[in-house]
């Protein structure tokens, strides 16, 4: 196999982490994270490698009629249910995992090189579990890529899992502050529930189709669809059920509404950590896991239905609430959900007409277009995030009130803002631009309704991300807090920040359309001039109305705040989401549940043990009285019943 | 006819070990049975086997123990009596669980 | 000639062992610790050869039911026999164990007062919980399972911490019930074990060779040996000498008793009463489905709010050994195997937890977790440890919660009626809230402030501590990375089973 060292762009890190897990302690800080980088960098070089033979090779069986190829390049027995049912650890190389090898290496080796100076003190010191911190990382590498290249639903799960556990440590890295320790729990079980779900789905989808493996899932999706033939649940067919559960434990993970809430609180992890983790992989593992599975659910109509309702509410409701956050990760974060909702959207408006043949505009063209749009967001948003680790790491706050008018102070950092903010915002040549607009013409092919409702999101979009670019950069002068003014950082800080704000500009350009597509077949795919001009009107009008309330301190914001002040309060709290968990785990769930449940166990079954043991007792007690010691006593008990005997021996014989 | 004593004697050290609380009155009363029952074995033997003499053997055999026992009670009770100066059963319950 | 089964030494070692430091003075500690060490030591050795022997036997061809099987008789009038014999299920079981011992052994380090008669205990239990594993006849399985019950009690009696006395008698008499109620069936099973007119006999095999046990009595026989084996497995709603038991005894016996006797309860259900009497077992299974459905869930919910580390272990392994009984109750190869599984990764997870636990109260002289805080600032190792275990526990991927708890949901659902479904997903909610306990506990314990002043001065792990938690580690690492080893030992031991229960219609 020409392909076969792969399996290094998984081991390196696992390594890593063994290695840095066990031994970092004893090393050095320092060496334990250039370590950590060079890893890394290798770990890029080889995925890059795989990514582009995959995609411009022409080795044996990589192209069949011009239609690329799924290769699957290791497949290790990991576990054997039954006969059918055998959990395979394997390599799966198709156009999306390829991508996002790029996607997933590319971001952590920024990640990697920019920690080296965010972890660090101003004197380039570095913080206490340094060590540690890198080990995390290289165990989040890893799972992210084992869960890309899976080759069945199963590795899915277990790396869906694995995931979940490296966000947590990675969450919860600041372990004595309780918010963080809070964050990291809220983040884990919200994701736990989730992939409940999807475990739930997994054993419906396989009961009924006896194997896990994709490849023979997809190979033939109607039939895979037509082995539940006749099984129902609750009128509605059992793979429908299935699907949906399974978008669950997607939506988990991708933070969709209502299972979004662990997002903005995971914020509490390290700055890098939120880029990598909450920006750009592991939260659109949910997008990737639908994309995965996706000739499925185009043939099974309602559970993309409830994938687009889902998709498209998350995306106006997190961007509502980025309006008017004041923590401006948590804006970000909100940006992300929306983002991502984007994303979900797009795979879902995708329709099949009976067969899978038929291809028209919208089928097809939105899974390619979400996946582009995966790829472009990861960067410019790995992008945002790290200016904003930068600006954090300068003012020591993540208030907007604590920053204002940086620009003077930190130039690099406020041009690459301004970039990521162009970007996303889909303002032409940046990448969003090209990916958002596929995702418009997708919607538009859907229905009237779908598209204009996206694009509406979009101009918010624009708005919001230039809202908190010009509370930061602009709106009034700076004043100095801290001892140190604010400026540019170190340069493994600032390399990142310029890599990925090159590739948020130039991204757009890549022939997504040739390289990723749901059946590996090329995608002809045009401008489609009137949306995209609609689209980059409506941007530029947010711009413009974030230029006008925010670019110079002044009254207005604070107006509009005054004139809807309940609307207001409520986005800022994010429609209380929060407060609704909250009374429903402490409330419901620890008061209404397990209190009574510790309580019935504590007094009624182990009241009823108890119970038997007292009555032993107590009628031991009662007959003790018999047993007294006494002599006297026993003699005259016995002197009676030997009487009484010989009266009734006498009685006996007389008769 | 030498029955008679015999039961007399057996019924009063009956009713005395049962109601007695003082210990040495306890042990008379024992005594009385004991020797009801010697009284019994001389009369039966000399009623039923009058040519044989195990009866009064046993009976002395008997008294000889019968001594020696009261011996040993009565060095329990003067002992008892030494410790907690008392002899009333009802009164010594240390041993009780 | 009997001793030249490997199989005795499993015995012989404990006993050995046992005369060993009844020779030491009751005065110099090292002794002791060098002989208990030794043996535990050889322990371990031969369950590795075992299992290597085992391996050899079945690649070489081998398929007969019980391997290593040789028996003396030793109470003729009742056809007593000691009988031996080992399969997959079996030699992992004992595998199980002699880690366990081993790792007790060095969990018990410092134990005061009186070690040399502590260890003398600890071995006599490891002796009975061996010879269980090994015996196929039901009169020397239940003699041994008794041996391994009785010094419980002086163990938690003596050595225990808090409400001790009570502990004790609770979880004695509550398993002295079980093995009332176990006697009795054993009883009713042996009187049935032959067809008419041929000669009774205890060996499990042939019992379940003569299938001879009328319909009408298996409704009797099928629930005393169920219970009786279920209160060990902490069965709901037998399971509340468990809290007790668990929350009195020291590190080691906590140990011990959640990591290997209470899979007694659950080798013992499959291989005597659902093995011998597989169509009351399909018959009225039901309701101990049900119970065990219960087990699971309740057992995750009362963990969530208790305060103690020890009851919330305990309670979490009423929720993990109700999946033991649950997956076994299930009657398929695949959720049998991962009931095995279950067992040997709660056995080491477990082992693991408490043996944390001890180390941590040893240094606090706290178990509540309200009082304490921010300990991984304190003791890091400690904290790896039970961040580990808790992974592990909550069903992390690599350890080896996941793999076991995965095959025995994927085999449940193979069955296609709704009751058994139902039962299935009610059963998978539990992922969710084990996260919730098991996160709930690390982020109060671990992380945070650290609540009292004093804990600051608190030394980390000794080497006798590490050793003991890295050997459970690496068991728990072993089977979450492997797992399809050890099924793939365990999975055909179930054959004769599957088949007698499918010949009963099931």
């Amino acid at each position: 196999m020409p392909l076969s060292y792969t399996i290094l762009v998984i081991a390196i890190p696992l390594l890593m982490f063994l290695f840095l897990g066990l031994a970092g302690v004893k090393m050095g800080k320092k060496l334990t994270g250039v370590l950590g980088v060079c890893a890394m960098g290798v770990t890029t070089v080889i995925a890059y490698a795989v990514a582009l033979t995959y995609f411009f090779g022409t080795g044996d069986g990589q192209i069949v009629d011009g239609v690329r190829q799924q290769l699957v390049l290791n497949d290790w027995t990991w576990l054997k249910f039954s006969e059918n049912l055998v959990v395979k650890l394997g390599v799966l190389l198709d156009p999306i995992s390829a991508m996002m090898l790029i996607v997933i290496t590319t971001v952590s080796f920024m990640v990697h090189l920019y920690s080296l100076g965010y972890m660090s003190d101003h004197h380039g010191k570095p913080e206490k579990g340094f060590q540690r911190y890198y080990a995390f990382l290289a165990l989040f590498t890893f799972s992210m890529l084992g869960l890309v290249v899976s080759t069945n639903i199963f590795q899915m799960f277990i790396f869906f899992e694995m995931v979940g556990v490296s966000s947590y440590l990675l969450i919860g890295f600041y372990y004595t502050s309780p918010a963080a320790v809070h964050a990291s729990k809220k983040a884990f079980i919200v994701t736990r529930l989730a992939d409940l779900f999807f475990l739930i789905g997994i054993m419906v989808l396989s009961f009924y189709t006896s194997t896990f493996d994709f490849k023979a899932l997809m190979a033939n999706p109607t039939n895979a669809l037509a082995s539940a033939q006749g099984a129902t649940f609750m009128g509605c067919s059992v793979m429908a059920w299935a699907l949906t559960c399974i978008f669950i434990g997607g939506a988990g993970k991708s933070a969709m509404y209502p299972l979004h809430i662990w997002l903005p609180d995971a914020m509490e992890g390290p700055t890098p950590v939120s880029a990598l983790i909450h920006a750009a992989t592991m939260v659109v593992a949910g997008v990737y896991l639908i994309a995965r599975m996706f000739p499925l659910y185009v043939l099974e109509q309602g559970a993309m239905d409830i994938i687009c309702v889902v998709g498209a509410f998350t995306a106006f409701y997190a961007a509502a609430i980025a309006c008017v956050q004041s923590d401006i990760k948590r804006a970000l974060a909100f940006s992300t959900i929306s983002q991502i909702a984007f994303m979900m959207t797009s795979l879902a408006v995708s329709t099949a007409d009976g067969a899978l043949i038929e291809i028209h505009e919208g089928y097809g063209l939105g899974y390619m277009a979400s996946m582009f749009h995966l790829f472009t967001h990861a960067m410019f948003k790995a992008l945002l995030f790290l200016c904003a680790g930068a600006i954090i790491h300068a003012v020591h706050s993540n208030e907007n009130s604590d920053m204002h008018g940086l620009h003077k102070f930190m130039p690099i950092t406020s041009i690459a803002f301004l970039i990521g903010c162009l970007a996303i915002a889909g303002i032409p040549p940046f990448a969003g631009f090209w990916s958002k607009d596929e995702i418009l013409v997708a919607c538009y092919a859907k229905g009237m309704g779908w598209g204009l409702w996206m694009s509406m999101v979009a101009g918010l979009t624009a708005f919001y991300m230039f809202r908190i670019y010009f509370l930061i950069f602009f709106w009034k002068k700076h004043e100095i807090h801290t001892e140190h003014a604010p400026a540019d950082q170190p340069w493994t800080m600032t390399l990142p920040l310029i890599i990925l704000a090159a590739i948020s500009i130039v991204a757009g350009f890549v022939p997504a359309g040739e390289l990723v597509t749901w059946d590996g077949a090329h995608l002809h795919t045009q401008l489609n001039w009137s949306v995209a001009g609609a689209s980059v009107l409506i941007a530029l009008v947010g711009i413009g109305l974030a230029f006008k309330l925010y670019y110079k301190e002044n009254e207005l914001p604070e107006k509009m705040k005054n004139a809807l002040p309940n609307l207001w309060e409520a986005a800022y709290r994010r429609f209380y989401m929060d407060e609704l968990y909250q009374f429903i785990t402490h409330k419901v769930i620890f008061q209404n549940i397990s209190k009574p449940i510790a309580w019935f166990d504590r007094h009624i079954i182990d009241g009823t043990m108890n119970l038997l043991g007292d009555v032993t007792n107590s009628a031991s007690y009662a007959i003790r009285r018999l047993q007294s010691g006494s002599i006297q006593g026993y003699v005259f008990v016995y002197l009676v019943g030997a009487l009484l005997i010989a009266a009734v021996t006498m009685i006996c014989v007389m008769i | 006819m030498y029955l008679v004593p015999s039961l007399v004697m057996f019924g009063c050290g009956v009713f005395g070990f049962i109601t007695r609380k003082n210990m040495i009155a306890i042990l008379i009363s024992l005594e009385l049975m004991l020797n009801s029952v010697d009284i019994n074995f001389v009369v039966f033997n000399r009623f039923l086997y009058p040519e044989q003499t195990e009866g009064m053997f046993f009976t002395l055999f008997a008294i000889a123990i019968a001594a020696a026992e009261t011996a040993v009670a009565i060095a329990l009770i003067i002992n008892v009596y030494r410790v907690v100066k008392n002899v009333d059963i009802n009164q010594l319950t240390k041993l009780k669980f | 000639m009997i001793f030249s089964n490997i199989l005795i030494y499993f015995v012989i070692v404990p006993l050995l062992t046992l005369g060993g430091l009844a020779l030491c003075s009751n005065k110099g500690v090292k002794a002791v610790r060098a002989v208990a060490v030794t043996g535990a030591s050889v322990l371990v050795m031969l369950a590795i050869y075992l299992v290597a022997y085992f391996l050899q036997a079945r690649a070489a061809g081998d398929t007969s039911e019980m391997l290593l099987q040789s028996k003396v008789t030793w109470y003729a009038p009742l056809n007593i026999e000691l009988a031996l014999g080992i399969d997959g299920v079996s030699v992992v079981m004992i595998l199980l164990s002699a880690f366990i011992v081993f790792a007790g052994v060095f969990a018990s380090w410092k134990m005061d007062p009186l070690p040399k008669q502590f260890f003398l205990w600890f071995f006599l239990l490891s002796t009975g919980v061996f010879g269980f594993f090994i015996s196929i006849d039901l009169f020397t399985m239940f003699m041994f399972y008794e041996v391994a019950l009785i010094p419980m009690y002086l163990l938690i009696g003596v050595w225990g911490s808090g409400d001790k006395n009570y502990s004790a008698m609770k979880l004695t008499l509550m398993l002295m019930g079980g093995s009332a109620l176990l006697m009795l069936g054993i009883i009713g099973i042996y009187f049935h074990s032959s067809p008419e007119g041929q000669p009774l006999t205890m060996n499990i095999l042939e019992i379940a060779q003569n299938n001879a046990i009328p319909h009408e009595w298996q409704y009797y026989l099928f629930p005393l040996t169920f219970v009786g084996f279920g209160i060990l497995g902490a069965m709901f709603p037998f399971h509340t000498w468990s809290p007790d038991g668990h929350a009195s005894a020291p590190t080691a016996v906590s140990m011990l008793h959640a990591g290997v006797l209470m899979k007694l309860g659950g080798y013992g259900c499959f291989r005597i009463a659902i093995y011998l009497m597989p169509f009351a077992a399909t018959e009225i299974g039901w309701i101990f489905l049900t119970l065990t459905g219960i087990s699971i869930v309740y057992g995750a919910f009362s963990a969530c709010v208790q305060t103690d580390l020890k009851y919330i272990n305990a309670y979490s392994s009423v929720s993990h050994c109700g999946m033991v009984l649950f997956a076994i109750l299930m009657f398929n190869q695949t959720a049998m195997t991962g009931a095995v599984l279950q067992m040997l990764s709660h056995g080491l997870m477990t082992a693991l937890f408490f043996a944390l636990i001890g180390m941590i109260y040893g240094r606090t002289h706290t178990r509540d977790i309200r009082e304490m805080g921010g300990l991984m600032q304190i003791m890091p190792y400690l904290g790896v440890g039970y961040v580990i275990a808790g992974l592990a526990s909550l069903g992390l991927p690599g350890l080896s919660g996941f793999a076991a708890e995965m095959t025995i949901f994927f085999g449940s659902f193979e069955h296609t009626d709704t009751f058994r479904r139902v039962l299935t997903i009610v059963a998978t909610t539990s992922i969710v809230i084990t996260a919730v306990y098991i996160l709930r506990v690390v982020g109060k314990l671990l992380f945070g402030a650290v609540q009292n002043e004093h804990h600051k001065e608190l030394t980390d792990a000794v080497w006798f501590e590490r050793l003991s938690t890295v050997t459970l580690i690496l068991g728990v690492a072993a089977i979450g990375c492997f797992p399809n080893f050890f099924a793939e030992i365990i999975r055909y031991s179930f054959d004769p089973v599957v088949e007698a229960l499918k010949a009963v219609g099931m």
